[in-house]
């Protein structure tokens, strides 16, 4: 059977990993390369690049980067940030990038869904949805989390799974940061509107919160999460042990 | 060395990167001489079968390979690379492939239960169904990273291992100098490098 996908998601600014890290044993811990080789070696499934830098001379020490990284660490990866048209889809692909992740890009214009489906396959365009509550239901946000779209998020999750999306990132806002357990009432909602993978995001602070995503929602395909694992406060090895003594199917 | 036949479909940084990690001598060509003068090739491929089996004819590669495999040369197809390899596919359409093995490609659709997801994204566990020096260094169950909303049946003849998604579905073929993975071994960490350096050696 397909295995429970565990990602690590790095923050790169000007080439390197942002959000301190804190492992014994890594020499250089903003590297990038170092950082992408060592969740590898512990067994993550998949790595999320996400580039926050905001100047051309970052996005080209970025995709140097994407090269090094992709050259040296042979699972899937996925790069986000800052990917609003089908060059900047080229540009990642070319360094070696297996999925791009859209966000504000495809706020701004959906029909980028559709375009980068049809020249690179769903199964290349991710969708990010960063994803709050207001007045009572579930609103898409723009711009990093900071501006309120005023869509509704699982229509919208819907609408571009429908223009070729091959892959769902659901962030909540409202438990990323808390460490209290993932949003498990939006992802149930979202992971009931669309039959691509779903990927949960925000609020894992231990283990435990793994073990329950994946039995409250069985649909549920993978977890992802940054600092906890950045820190050490959840090791991955430990962790799919954990998934798997609970009849998690994962890759050990 | 090993040729990887570049004829305009997908990404190959990968697999060049991965086939460099391993320390095997690798190109991506097109060049027929360069194609004749290797001593293994890879055909990799993404995007539709159709449309890739129209861009080997055109670019004379279809004969090439053909009459490379009868010659007795070792050629490896990955993904959309290994259902060409097969007599035909019903992707949008019935396509004719290079005929090198004996199987159709078909869609999941219909043929794995409702419920499960297409494609078949993720990571899934080797079922092996015979020895094949592909798995020379890999264990049984062990994982490998899939993508595809294909797959291809009737190949008893040439399968080696399956991966369970609703169905048993095809994951390796080899028969005689021809072997293809519908997984990504250039994706599949640890496992994939092993399969990559058995079909090298």
């Amino acid at each position: 059977m397909i295995t429970k996908r565990i990602i690590p998601c790095l923050d790169v600014k000007n080439g390197r990993v942002v959000k301190g890290v804190n492992f014994e044993g890594l020499s250089d811990v903003s590297s990038p390369v170092a950082l992408g080789e060592y969740y590898s070696d512990c067994g993550a499934d998949e790595l999320v690049f996400y580039d926050i830098t905001a100047s051309y001379e970052g996005r080209q020490l970025f995709t140097d980067i994407l090269r090094e990284v992709a050259s040296r660490i042979f699972i899937p990866l996925t790069v986000g940030g800052g990917i609003n048209t089908i060059e900047d889809f080229d540009r990642v692909l070319k360094c070696g990038a297996d999925k791009v992740s859209v966000n504000s890009g495809a706020i701004r214009n959906p029909e980028l869904i559709g375009e980068a489906a049809r020249r690179y396959g769903d199964q290349c365009v991710v969708l990010s949805a960063d994803v709050k509550r207001v007045d009572g239901e579930f609103r898409v946000f723009a711009k990093g989390g900071r501006e309120d779209t005023g869509m509704e998020a699982v229509s919208w999750i819907r609408r571009c799974v429908g223009l070729g999306a091959g892959e769902v990132v659901v962030n909540s806002i409202d438990t990323d940061g808390v460490k209290g357990g993932f949003d498990i009432p939006l992802l149930k909602e979202v992971c009931r509107a669309v039959k691509v993978p779903v990927i949960a995001s925000g609020g894992a602070g231990c283990i435990r919160h793994f073990v329950d995503l994946f039995r409250e929602i069985p649909d549920i395909d993978a977890g992802l999460a940054a600092s906890i694992f950045h820190f050490g406060e959840v090791a991955i090895p430990e962790l799919k042990k954990t998934l798997k003594e609970n009849d998690i199917i994962v890759r050990l | 060395m090993v040729a990887i036949i570049d004829y305009g479909v997908g990404n190959l940084f990968s697999l060049c990167s991965s086939l460099k990690s391993i320390g095997a001598e690798a190109e991506v060509t097109s060049d027929h001489r360069a194609i004749k003068r290797a001593d293994k090739l890879i055909l990799p491929g993404v995007g539709a079968f159709g449309d890739a089996v129209k861009k080997l004819r055109d670019s004379g590669l279809y004969e090439i390979l053909r009459e490379q495999a009868a010659e007795g040369k070792e050629i490896m197809g990955i993904c959309l690379g290994m259902q060409l390899l097969f007599e035909k596919s019903y992707e949008y359409g019935e396509h004719q492939g290079l005929g090198l093995l004996k199987g159709e490609v078909v869609p999941m659709e219909g043929r794995i239960p409702e419920g499960l997801k297409i494609p078949h994204i993720g990571w899934n566990g080797l079922h092996f169904r015979r020895d094949s020096r592909l798995f020379k260094y890999v264990e049984e169950n062990e994982c490998v990273y899939f993508v595809h909303s294909f797959y291809v049946q009737d190949c008893a003849d040439s399968l080696v291992a399956t991966a369970e998604y609703g169905r048993e579905l095809t994951a390796a073929v080899e028969r005689g100098n021809v072997a293809g993975c519908q997984f990504h071994p250039e994706k599949s960490g640890r496992v994939g490098l092993a399969i990559l350096r058995a079909f090298c050696e």
